[in-house]
Formats: structure tokens, C-alpha cells, sequence
């Protein structure tokens, strides 16, 4: 893990320091090593070749409202009509969420294997690869959102639908293990259709594995904030994800252990349209609170600064 | 042990005289005591939890129970668990860890329960916590797959010290009929999906998820209980003394890295 200056200054920071910057939007930024993410936070449109693709544009799934792609990746590949939260590749959310130039990548190269011998793994993960510029579903590393560093994951539902096995698994646990020797807050991105069938067994041995090292990093007083997007769900949603000390939801977003087909397909009915969304989870007491895209890096400050990152005064 | 396919083990691990962890208390245990409820909503069937003298030993005991017939499988949801089925878990584990007494899992489950309520109750934040729980508990936690090792709703009585599967027992991340409905939209497909996933207990020792296969009976365990409760003692017996041998803090660093090690990825 290749990192910069800029982290080796954080082990003091589980203390609050108080010459922090407050400004509200990202000032010129520590400039990281990774160059790969180097357009200013929120510039969505520049974004959008890999989230919203070529110029279709978007359909949403909640509302069927069809909305034009630029308007589309403008605001935030956010439905206007619904406000539903559209998948959006780990590569943007990194662009529109941490300060420029900050993201440096842990584990660039890992890739997975095929532990099983699941006939076209090999083959689907390759091009999977190709397609999507990333190694696998979740990019994980270090960067900061005004000036306050953090240990981030982004999961990609672009990736296998961000399924998890061994690579996921992995750098997740190496993201808190490094959090936990730096004194960093542990800020991680889920989207996940769940464990990965393809690495059969070992895959489900990841959801221990996960949630062994938020344990740790837990018992050693670190800070997880776990923001749950669309879709997290089935081995996800019941390991990691579950365990932040703060979970937050994108509004609309599907969150739920059980697919809706399964269940449907047990109790023969069909289910409420807002079954398993972040209002139900909120509402049966599973998230802390649900928060808008454009309002996350400033909700996401605010959190970490009350717990004494980026010095405690001048919140707000 | 000759190598059945994952085919033949579910057949037998189907087989409607399997013994169920109601036959293997009794003779595995002295003294055992039900202990019921979550503490916050209710009793879970799928799950049992008591306390109960093993070799003269005091134990915890938790175990997915699966019905011998249809009366008894609609009293345990045929051994999926619901959320507070897991919460019992978990309060039961915090008082062996208080009492420092070994927690003996027995699991045999399909799964964890989907549906509505369950969903409702939060099944994956249960299913996450135990995971969470199990990982620090500072008291040793012997498992044993019985017959089937359902995915999520399994491994949350798996986070332990040392892991067997009896010879005929599976461990899955999904049944082999709901990856034949994936991979080939047809669930009559299980067939195949069962030996694509690589299910059986010498699969599973293979990639070190398991420490132990204890043997059945030849036929399968429904061909003598007794027999084969037998083997389960020896098997439980071993693994306490083995594990008793450790401090706390060997024992909690050994079991993280028991998990930590297993994956499999180019770097
Ligand atoms: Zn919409």
C-alpha cells in the first residue's frame, strides 16, 4: 500500500485538532498519488461516460419517469421526478464525494481467482475488468473530504452487481486493519447483490471474515460510518454494511437480506412497493438517517468532525 | 470415507429418519435445560438454547432444529431461523461468556427465513451481529454442521473455534436449487448446481473451512444415532481440550485468523 505524506500524519488524529479548515466546499486538496480521480468533487457531468454511459437517457425504475442523460448525470444520476438514488460506478462516487486528487487506491492489482473451478468465472471476471477499469467490485484506499482523512470503500454494482468473494472480502478487511494502525474513520460505500456465488463456500466465509475485522477495529475505538446504496442486500447487508456505528441510507434505495422474488415466492402475494427501502428500514429502525447525494459530504464532514476529526469547533 | 458426490450426501442428509440435534442432546448431554426468548420479542423454535453438563462440564448449547415429521417442522419453521432466533443466540452466548463455560453450535438449517416479518425484525442486522459477536466472544465456541449448512443464516452459529461437518453433511453460500435457478433458470437443475458449488464436507476441509469430518454410520447417521452421537462427543470432547489450552487472547487471536486467512485472489 503506496501512501502519502498526508497519512502519515494521521495517527495523531484521533485526537481532535483545531487548525482545521471549515470551508465548506473542497479547498486545493492535499494532492494525492493516485491520479486517476482528478476531477473536482461534484463535477457530475464530467462523470457521466462511466455511470451514465452514453447519452440514453435514464428510465427510472421507481417511477418510470424518463429523464434526458445530461439532466440526468447533473443531478446526480438522481431521479428529479422521484428522488430515487440511481447506481452510480465507484469511479464517480469517488469524483462527486472526496476532495480532489485525494483518492489513493490500496490493492489496485487484486484480482479474483477461480477458488471453485465455477465454469466462465475466469471468463466473466476478465471482461468484467476490461469493461468497467476496475479489478473488481469494491475500489478501496485512502482520501478526504475538506482536508479530513478517511479509509474509504466504494462498492461498483457494475462488478458482478457488486457481489462479494475473496477480493471484496479482503480489502475490506485490509481497509479496517489499516484504519485501525492509522487512527483513520472508516467510511465505506455498499452496494451489493450479496455473497458470490461463483467462489461458492469461500465467498460466504467473507461475511465472517468482514465482520470479524469491524470487530476488531470497532473494539479498538475506530469510527465506521456505513452508507448503504442501491441495491445492499442478502451477504452484505448481513455482515459489514449492518455493522457501522453509524449506518446511513441514500433515499429510495433497496436494502433488505431476503430477495423480493424469493419472498414473494414463499408467502405467494405480492409485496409493497416500498418493502425493503431506505424509508422502511428507517421506519423499522435499521438506519440512522437517510441522506441526500448532494448533502453527503457535507453530512459526512459534520460526522466525522464530532468525532473529533478535523477538530470539534465550528461544526455547522 | 470414500468421495460421494454432493448428490449422494444430499439424499442422505434428506433421508426423513436423519437424526436431528432432538436425538443427539439426550445423548451427548446430562442435565440439559431449555433457556427460551430473545428478551425483546420472542422464542424463536428454529433455534434451541439451554445450558447442560457435558463430560461433567458445564456448556451452552445452541442448535437449529429440524422437524422428524410435519407437526414438529411447522413448530421449528423447518429450522429457519428468524431474527430473534439469532438474538436468543446471542444473548445466550454473552451468558456463557459471563460463566466462562465452552458454547457447543449444532447447525442444520436450509437457512434464514425470508419472508415479511422476518425482513421487518431485520434478519440481516441479526445475522451481521452474531457474525460481530461471535468474532470477540471471549469464551471457546466448538460448531458442528449436522446436515444442511444453509449460507448466512448457517454461518451465524459457524464464527467459531473449531468447525466439523458430519460425512454427509453440506456447507453452501446458496442452495443447489436457487443457484440452478440463477445460473440456468430451472430449479430442477439442483442436480448439477449442487456439484458445481462444491458443497460436501471433504470440499469444504479442503479449502480449510472445516477442521474435522466426523463420520456417520455407513449408509448415513440415520443407520445408527447412537454411533454416530458417539463420534460427535469424541469430536467435541477433542476440541475443548484443544482449545481450553489457550488464554483468552490466543484464542480470540487464533479464531480471527482462522477467518482472515481464507480467500483466494491474485495480487
Ligand atoms: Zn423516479
Amino acid at each position: 500500500m503506496a501512501l502519502e505524506n498526508l497519512f502519515g500524519l494521521v495517527k495523531e488524529r484521533w485526537k481532535p485538532t483545531s487548525s482545521e479548515t471549515t470551508k465548506e466546499e473542497n479547498t486545493e486538496a492535499v494532492k494525492g498519488t493516485a491520479a486517476e480521480i482528478t476531477d473536482a468533487p461534484l463535477a457530475a457531468a464530467e462523470a457521466a461516460a462511466t455511470s451514465g454511459g452514453t447519452a440514453v437517457p435514464f428510465k427510472c425504475p421507481r417511477c418510470m419517469q424518463t429523464t434526458p442523460a445530461d439532466a440526468f448525470s447533473q443531478n446526480l444520476w438522481v431521479c428529479p421526478s422521484c428522488n430515487f438514488h440511481s447506481r452510480i460506478s465507484a469511479l464517480d462516487r469517488l469524483r462527486i464525494f472526496v476532495d480532489k486528487g485525494t483518492f489513493s487506491e490500496f490493492d489496485k492489482t487484486m484480482t479474483s481467482l477461480n477458488p471453485i473451478e465455477f465454469p466462465g468465472y475466469d471468463e466473466k471476471t476478465a471482461a468484467l475488468r476490461a469493461k468497467t477499469g476496475i479489478s473488481d467490485a469494491i475500489l478501496t484506499g485512502t482520501a478526504s473530504i475538506h482536508n479530513i482523512p478517511f479509509v474509504i470503500g466504494v462498492m461498483d454494482s457494475n462488478f458482478l452487481m457488486a457481489s462479494m468473494g475473496s477480493v471484496v472480502g479482503e480489502k475490506i478487511t485490509r481497509a479496517f486493519e489499516y484504519a485501525e494502525e492509522n487512527g483513520l474513520p472508516m467510511v465505506l460505500f455498499s452496494a451489493s447483490g450479496g455473497a458470490r456465488m461463483q467462489e461458492g463456500i469461500i465467498s460466504l466465509m467473507q461475511m465472517a471474515k468482514t465482520s470479524a475485522a469491524a470487530a476488531r477495529y470497532s473494539e479498538a475505538g475506530g469510527l465506521f460510518i456505513s452508507i448503504l446504496t442501491d441495491p445492499t442486500t442478502g451477504g452484505v447487508e448481513a455482515s459489514f454494511a449492518s455493522l457501522g456505528d453509524i449506518i446511513i441510507a441514500e433515499p429510495k434505495v433497496l436494502i433488505g437480506f431476503a430477495g423480493r422474488r424469493v419472498i414473494e415466492g414463499t408467502i405467494k402475494q405480492h409485496l409493497p412497493e416500498d418493502f425493503q427501502s431506505a424509508e422502511f428500514q428507517l421506519e423499522h429502525g435499521f438506519v440512522d438517517m437517510i441522506v441526500e447525494r448532494k448533502a453527503m459530504r457535507k453530512t459526512l464532514r459534520h460526522i466525522l468532525r464530532l468525532h473529533g476529526f478535523g477538530g470539534v469547533k465550528n461544526v455547522g | 470415507m470414500s468421495a460421494k458426490s454432493a448428490w449422494d450426501c444430499l439424499q442422505i442428509i434428506r433421508n426423513k429418519n436423519r437424526p436431528t440435534v432432538e436425538n443427539y442432546i439426550p445423548l451427548i448431554f446430562d442435565e440439559f435445560y431449555e433457556l427460551h426468548g430473545d428478551r425483546h420479542f420472542g422464542d424463536d423454535h428454529a433455534i434451541k438454547g439451554g445450558i447442560a453438563s457435558f463430560e461433567g462440564k458445564p456448556v451452552t448449547v445452541l442448535a437449529q432444529v429440524k422437524g422428524r415429521n410435519l407437526n414438529e417442522n411447522k413448530n421449528t419453521n423447518f429450522a429457519m431461523p428468524h431474527p430473534e432466533g439469532y438474538r436468543k443466540a446471542m444473548r445466550l452466548a454473552l451468558q456463557a461468556e459471563k460463566f466462562k463455560r465452552p458454547i457447543i453450535c449444532f447447525i442444520d438449517t436450509p437457512g434464514a427465513f425470508c419472508g415479511i416479518d422476518a425482513e421487518k425484525r431485520g434478519q440481516g442486522e441479526a445475522i451481521a451481529q452474531s457474525l460481530f459477536l461471535f468474532s470477540k466472544l471471549k469464551t471457546p465456541v466448538i460448531s458442528v454442521i449436522l446436515g444442511e449448512g444453509g449460507s448466512g443464516g448457517a454461518l451465524a452459529l459457524a464464527v467459531c473455534d473449531r468447525l466439523a461437518m458430519l460425512e454427509n453433511a453440506v456447507y453452501s453460500v446458496i442452495s443447489p436449487r436457487g443457484a440452478a435457478s440463477i445460473l440456468w433458470k430451472d430449479a430442477a437443475k439442483e442436480k448439477d448446481a449442487a456439484e458445481v458449488l462444491k458443497i460436501t464436507a471433504p470440499d469444504c476441509k479442503s479449502f480449510g473451512i472445516i477442521e474435522n469430518i466426523i463420520s456417520e454410520p455407513i449408509g448415513g447417521a440415520h443407520n445408527s444415532p447412537t454411533d454416530t452421537a458417539e463420534n460427535i462427543k469424541a469430536y467435541i470432547s477433542n476440541s475443548i481440550r484443544d482449545v481450553t489450552k489457550l488464554n483468552t487472547e490466543e484464542l480470540l487471536k487464533a479464531r480471527y485468523h482462522k477467518f482472515r486467512k481464507i480467500g483466494v485472489y491474485g495480487e
